[in-house]
């Protein structure tokens, strides 16, 4: 069987709920839509437990009626998995990651700047990569975010 | 903890020893650094939301543009994800040609890195050595792609330009001079005493270290990890060369120098197979205007680590959503632990050490409207007021010590 298959399988037979979530696109590119409540849980089991030990990056996505947030994981057969969990528009919300990975620091901040997810669980800190100065209730990467009159 | 002798001191975003803009601040106790507050974001520049307003063709160029030096890296890793979504076999002619300068890109990468590193510690003939080798490369680049940095070679499809037998064998010559001055290269950073003692054991990234904060490129290989992208996810035409993956143990700027100079004859090796096996076959496909809903994570190691990009297609001429993650942003956490404890001036050979590029990272809103009425002109006053009212609302004043020592 083929590695990512042995990935798929494994994955749904430790969490029913991803049965018929998990899709291998193509060779070592695997993609998992996983509810809100269970995305903590299972991007640990990925980490601890099927050596997926490198956060490759975070990406944060405005669908207008759901923000999405998707997690790239990889592990050392240049294998990627991207975990993707829709949260809600009105109180977009997610809890950090950061006790698995320190690097998805900048990541994070990033979900708060560009697209105003709040991170919970992140650290006080200097934001990222929007100035000091900038309105903290504008989020250039939301859909409905133009520019305004300098 | 901070105590009574701690001094606290604002490096950037514009200082002379850093070479784009980006925010330290700095805790000294002595010459010791104690904590470090990295501020990045100066560069951003809003690709991504400009990305999502464009046709997937205006991104090429765009994206061309995150960086200067790896231009080619984010533009190939850009192309290659919009291919995949559209399902377009582009060829192994254009894979080889994508290749191939991918590989003289990082050659002109490493060897303008080896004169920066070589700048940062007072040693200004490497600087000047490599820079004037590296022309060699900037021209064979030029002659291939009819520009220096920004290549525009790529297109969704394929490759614009094709390469001649004569444009072969030019590159041939040009490989073979830079690989003989490559070995002098290598023999000046294993052999020469003052670069050894200068770089060794600084800015130390144990391979704990670097496996945790997330290291990538050569910042982790010079650590012990055998991660790269060329060999583990290849792309291009990756999986039909033959390379090594150059690792180090000693994990600090002079295992990084090691990595690099060894890395160019890597890359020599890869582009002498290029050019001999290079196959027959068109340079590009056509594709639609009208990329179909899809999504595709793409890799590709540029010659400072893993370039990740996302791209949403939601069917019609422009994407959803782009993202990129460049290496830089992956290094930054190792640099702060780089430094901890460490000595001040070490801090601009440390920081370039991971071959930073603030472009890259910040990458990312058209803050201006041109066609806006408001415009007004600063004076040079308000513009020195302005630095030094930011200055202290970051906490750094120095009213008080220029009432005393300098301004009347």
């Amino acid at each position: 069987m083929q590695t990512e298959e042995k990935i798929k399988l494994e994955l749904e037979n430790k969490f029913p709920f991803l049965k018929d979530a998990v899709m291998i696109r193509r060779q070592r590119r695997l993609f998992a839509d996983v509810p809100q409540d269970k995305v903590y849980e299972v991007f640990g089991y990925l980490k601890e437990q099927m050596q997926f030990v490198v956060l490759s990056a975070i990406t944060g996505l405005d669908q207008l009626q759901n923000f999405a947030v998707i997690y790239h994981l990889s592990n050392d057969s240049g294998i990627v998995i991207s975990l993707k969990t829709n949260i809600s528009h009105e109180d977009p919300r997610i809890r950090s990651v950061m006790s698995f990975f320190p690097n998805a620091e900048m990541y994070e901040r990033e979900l708060d700047d560009l697209l105003g997810i709040k991170v919970e669980g992140l650290p006080d800190g200097r934001r990222y990569p929007l100035p000091d100065d900038w309105p903290t209730d504008e989020h250039p990467l939301r859909k409905d975010w133009r520019p305004k009159d300098a | 903890m901070h105590n009574s002798h701690d001094v606290q001191v604002p490096l950037g975003p514009q200082h002379p020893a850093l070479k784009e803009p980006e925010s330290f601040l700095i805790t000294l106790r002595g010459e010791k650094i104690t904590a470090i507050n990295i501020k990045l974001g100066y560069n951003h520049r809003g690709i991504e939301k400009a990305c999502e307003e464009r046709t997937y063709t205006q991104d090429v160029y765009l994206i061309e543009r995150i960086c200067g030096i790896c231009s080619h890296s984010h533009s190939t890793c850009f192309v290659q994800a919009v291919e995949e979504i559209a399902s377009i076999d582009i060829g192994m002619r254009a894979k080889y040609i994508r290749t191939l300068i991918a590989e003289l890109e990082r050659v002109h990468s490493h060897l303008l890195w080896l004169g920066v590193a070589g700048h940062e510690i007072g040693f200004d003939t490497l600087l000047m050595y490599t820079w004037r080798d590296r022309e060699v490369v900037m021209d064979l680049l030029a002659t291939l792609t009819g520009n220096r940095v920004n290549y525009g070679i790529n297109t969704i499809g394929g490759v614009r330009r094709d390469i001649s037998k004569e444009q072969g064998k030019e590159i041939l010559k040009g490989v073979d001079l830079l690989e003989e001055r490559t070995k002098y290269y290598i023999k000046i950073a294993t052999q020469e005493t003052t670069i050894i003692k200068r770089l060794s054991g600084v800015g130390v990234l144990s391979k704990e270290d670097a496996l945790r904060l997330g290291a990538v490129g050569p910042t982790a290989r010079a650590s012990g990890i055998k991660r790269d992208v060329r060999k583990d996810d290849p792309y291009a035409a990756y999986s039909e060369l033959d390379f090594k993956v150059i690792t180090d143990d000693h994990a600090d700027v002079y295992g990084r120098t090691v990595v690099r100079v060894l890395e160019l004859m890597e890359s020599y090796k890869m582009i002498r197979q290029i050019i001999k096996n290079i196959p027959e076959g068109p340079i590009s496909v056509k594709v639609p205007r009208k990329i179909p809903a899809g999504e595709a994570l793409s890799r590709y190691e540029a010659p400072r680590g893993e370039d990740v990009h996302y791209v949403k297609a939601n069917g019609t001429e422009k994407p959803e959503r782009v993202k990129v993650r460049a290496p830089t942003l992956a290094n930054i956490q190792s640099v702060a632990k780089m430094l901890e404890d460490r000595y001040l001036a070490d801090m601009p050979i440390v920081i370039a050490a991971i071959d930073p590029c603030f472009s890259c990272t910040d990458r990312l809103i058209s803050l201006r409207n041109y066609k806006s009425k408001n415009k007004k002109i600063v004076t040079w006053d308000k513009v020195r007021l302005a630095g030094i009212n930011w200055y202290s609302k970051q906490g750094v004043d120095f009213t008080k010590l220029n009432k005393k020592f300098l301004i009347p």
